[in-house]
């Protein structure tokens, strides 16, 4: 038997079918609902515990009332227990957050949440990787690699989950782009942080990578060669990221998870850059290189929750000095896609297209297409 | 005409066998050899005696115990849960060329002349053995061109292997061999094109399909430098696509000065008709068992057979068997040689076969085997296209498959959850043994690899046509049906996939198994 949360965010994706780009703050929520909007993400959310019925009987369900899950549970025919309350019609992001630490403590097996980025952004404030999560897609916005391809998929994986066929997890990124910005047309994705999912790599991210490897393997075989062929007398400027992170713990050196290190003769010299501080280093500095990983489920190297390495950095460095290293399943999940660059500077952009290889085990590599 | 016939009431044994060593009671014996008779032992004496120390056992022998009668009921079990290329409609393993092995040749290596042969034998009195090496060997240089062959590696990823330490071996020569190396190779060719060149200690770059499913010819000429050792590639690739780059990749890496590997295991695409010699490779391999009729292995004795061309055969593993004008002998003079790759010359019973199947064949019955092989396949895909929800990798890219054929079960498992283990055990309760899926990481979504070789009628391809159109069509009207298929097989559906992958939960010997659970 296993314990499962659930919490539905009823107001994600509401924004989305009226041109609003997102969902986030109560302003945009009541415009939203001004110009017609209804809210649908209990109705995805339907979709997933619709499927839920066939292994009811080893799933033990816990949920807020209302729209924030009950109603759903109640609606697909589950039995569940429910905790907690509602202000019916007015939940708000702390309702989110509540209700995730309220699960957590209830020490259950696993949370399943349905919203976009901004909700995983809570379930993380909330959680951390203190507990595994799944997202169940319903919001505008899903930059971030802990979501079910599609709210059937995350029905399908609980199914498999309930009777213990998924058993490892693994850390997926939480990302979140700034709304204010992207209404304005410009992208600035950041990487919050990481949440804990089951490893169902064709069910998490993308039905067509089919089955994969085993995550902790590739990052443990790519983080040993990279510390093998560490180059002394070499600046290595670390980008985001959980994969640079395992780099640098292999390397046994302190590292920001969400932020740029810089590395000189297995020294950090400086912690937590900004684009401006990693300029006025580098410039000391003969040999330099650049290590970063693939952010998000959408391909991005550059321009996407590791902008401190900016277009005048990768063009100081130069595309030479770039290493690249993602998880095989990582790069599997990118089939028929390339790698993406979006560092705000065309020049750079375009010097960055072509082939790169990004490293995914020890001595191993694939070569990778790479459009801006 | 012979009648497209679909075994809707198939049923398999299912006997629920135990391990032979659960079998045993302690103290019985199968066979008890008689009494050695005085007159034998008063002249030889204590035979264990003679033996040297590090031939001595330490502890007794553990084997099961158990009468000839539950031996035999044993084995005949296991025989009936099997499923084969000769025992079924076996193109299920695309790939893998499952041909019909001719019962010829097994009564030519039952023969007491070649049975009876013992590898330390003076060459002299193994003449016919060392000219069938010999002849085979001149087959396979004409098939491919090339100028010299090893028989010596024990299978196909052995003869990988051979190729990648004669890589090795070049490079050193030159005095490169520190600054080259990389080897580069594809995402659909065998996975031993990687793992061989990794195991030799090469780097290895692996290059994605282009949008048609070719290897990314732009990518592979920037992965070419200076640090490229050599390329290993399948060719056509697994999912038998025609690769129409081939020859411009081989000049790709001749010119930052690599060697190319063709790995052509499974030929049955252009035996007769296409030769690496021709598209400009230094190196290829066959795998007797699938293009030269022997029967598949099971990790078991094969054959890879390894030619090279005439600047690499010194580094080829010795001996080489030679013929001086008279008599025929085994060359060991050769410096340069990467050393043995296995005892004696390899499998002197799977060579013999191969050569006894090539020279029934003839020169023209390969080219042949090549045209059926591929109209076979082309036939059958042209019905499997109009079955719904099947579809295949690169469907519409306008180029013309070969001898296998990739297929996807994506939309059934997208409409209905059936995916390709599904298919899989539900095909099985139609006597159609388990497909091959793919090698591992599945690229293409829910694969099935099949591969209807020039063994295979037309209605053996219609049969198996229809077994997939049925069990697609229960997929759409029952999708449980399938989800909890097999029924009639005597395999198992496996219940953890994910414990294959975890060592804790598995054995691969009575030892290990005894080991792990705390068995004495």
């Amino acid at each position: 038997m296993k314990k499962l949360g659930f919490i539905v965010n009823p107001v994600a994706g509401i924004g989305g079918k009226v041109g609003l780009k997102g969902s986030d703050g109560e302003a945009t929520l009541l415009k939203a609902l001004e110009l017609g909007a209804v809210p649908e993400s209990g109705k995805k959310a339907l979709v997933t515990m619709n499927l839920l019925k066939e292994t009811a009987d080893q799933l033990d369900i816990y949920t807020y009332p209302g729209e924030m899950g009950a109603d759903i549970c109640k609606a697909a025919g589950l039995k569940y227990t429910m905790i907690g309350e509602i202000n019916s019609g007015h939940t708000a992001p702390e309702d989110t957050i509540k209700a995730a630490r309220q699960l957590r403590d209830m020490e259950l097996d696993l949370i399943l949440f349905a919203g976009g980025d901004g909700t995983a952004r809570n379930i993380m404030d909330a959680v951390g990787t203190s507990i595994p999560v799944l997202g169940i897609p319903t919001g505008c916005k899903i930059h971030s690699g802990v979501y079910a391809v599609n709210p059937r998929t995350a029905g399908m994986l609980m199914g498999q989950y309930a009777q213990g066929k998924v058993r490892e997890t693994k850390e997926a990124e939480v990302m979140d782009i700034d709304e204010d910005l992207f209404r304005k047309g410009t992208v600035q994705a950041r990487l919050y942080g990481y949440l804990q999912i089951p490893n169902e790599t064709k069910m998490v991210q993308n039905l067509k990578s089919g089955r994969g490897y085993s995550e902790s393997t590739s990052i443990e075989l790519l983080s040993n060669y990279i510390a093998d062929e560490w180059e002394n007398d070499t600046l290595y400027v670390v980008g985001t990221g959980s994969t640079t992170a395992a780099i640098m713990k292999k390397m046994g050196l302190a590292n920001t998870l969400l932020g740029v290190d810089l590395v000189y003769n297995r020294e950090v010299l400086a912690s937590d850059c900004t684009e401006r501080q990693i300029l006025d280093i580098i410039k000391d500095y003969k040999k330099v290189k650049i290590i970063v990983t693939v952010i998000g489920g959408q391909g991005y190297i550059f321009g996407r929750g590791n902008q401190q390495i900016s277009a005048e950095v990768i063009r100081r460095v130069g595309k030479e000095n770039i290493i690249v290293a993602a998880s095989k399943n990582k790069v599997l999940s990118l089939f028929g896609q390339p790698l993406y660059v979006d560092t705000g500077d065309e020049e750079v952009n375009k010097m960055l297209t072509g082939y790169i290889r990004i490293i995914v085990g020890y001595g191993e590599s694939v070569m990778a297409k790479v459009s801006d | 005409m012979a009648k497209v016939h679909v075994r809707k009431n198939f049923q398999q044994a299912r006997w629920n066998e135990p391990m032979i060593y659960e079998l045993s009671t302690p103290g019985l014996r199968g066979i008890i050899p008689p009494i050695v008779e005085d007159e034998i032992e008063e002249s030889v004496g204590d035979v264990a005696s003679g033996l040297p120390d590090s031939l001595k056992r330490k502890s007794s022998l553990d084997l099961p115990e158990v009468a000839q009668k539950q031996i035999l009921e044993h084995y005949l079990h296991l025989s009936q849960e099997t499923m084969g290329a000769n025992l079924a409609n076996d193109m299920s393993e695309g790939t893998c060329t499952m041909k019909y092995n001719p019962r010829l040749c097994e009564t030519l290596v039952g023969n007491p002349g070649f049975a009876d042969v013992h590898p330390d034998q003076d060459p002299d009195t193994v003449q016919g053995m060392l000219k069938i090496y010999y002849d085979f060997e001149k087959v396979v240089k004409e098939v491919s061109g090339l100028d010299k062959f090893s028989l010596q590696p024990g299978g196909g990823n052995h003869a990988v292997y051979t190729a990648a330490s004669v890589v090795r071996a070049y490079h050193e020569a030159r005095g490169e061999l520190e600054q080259r190396n990389e080897i580069i190779t594809t995402i659909f060719s065998h996975p031993c094109d990687s793992a061989c060149p990794a195991t030799a200690g090469f780097k290895v770059i692996t290059i994605w399909p282009d949008e048609n499913g070719m290897p990314d010819y732009e990518a592979i000429k920037a992965a070419a430098n200076e640090h490229t050792a050599a390329i290993f590639m399948t060719n056509p690739e697994d999912i038998g696509i025609y690769n129409v780059h081939a020859d411009k990749i081989v000049e790709v890496i001749h010119g930052v000065g690599g060697l190319c590997f063709y790995d052509q295991a499974n030929a049955n695409a252009f035996l007769g008709v296409a030769r690496a010699k021709e598209a400009g490779f230094d190196m290829c391999h066959f795998n007797v068992h699938k293009t030269f009729g022997t029967p598949h292995g099971g990790e078991g004795p094969a054959c890879g057979a390894f030619g090279v061309r005439e600047h690499l055969a010194k580094y080829l593993p010795v001996p080489t068997v030679e013929f001086d004008g008279s008599k025929y002998y085994l060359d060991y003079d050769k410096p340069e040689s990467i050393g043995k790759v296995r005892e004696y010359i390899g499998q002197s019973a799977v060579v013999l076969k191969a050569y006894a199947w090539s020279r029934m064949m003839g020169p023209q019955g390969l080219k042949e085997c090549a045209e059926i092989s591929v109209l076979n396949n082309n036939y059958m895909l042209n019905i499997m296209e109009k079955i719904p929800g099947v579809t295949h990798a690169f469907q519409g890219n306008g180029i013309v498959r070969q001898e296998q054929i990739r297929y996807s079960f994506e939309k059934l498992k997208e409409q209905y959850d059936v995916g390709s283990d599904d298919m899989n055990c539900r095909m099985g309760d139609y006597g159609i043994p388990w497909f091959w899926s793919s090698h591992h990481p599945w690229v293409i979504p829910e694969p099935m690899t099949i591969e209807p070789c020039e063994s295979y009628t037309k209605e053996d391809i219609e049969q198996y046509c229809k077994v997939v159109e049925l069990c697609a069509k229960e997929a759409a009207e029952n999708p449980e049906l399938l989800k909890n298929a097999p029924y009639n097989t005597g395999m198992h559906r496996r219940i953890k996939e994910e414990e294959l992958d975890d060592p804790s939960k598995w054995a691969i010997t009575w030892r290990a198994y005894k080991r792990k659970h705390n068995i004495s």
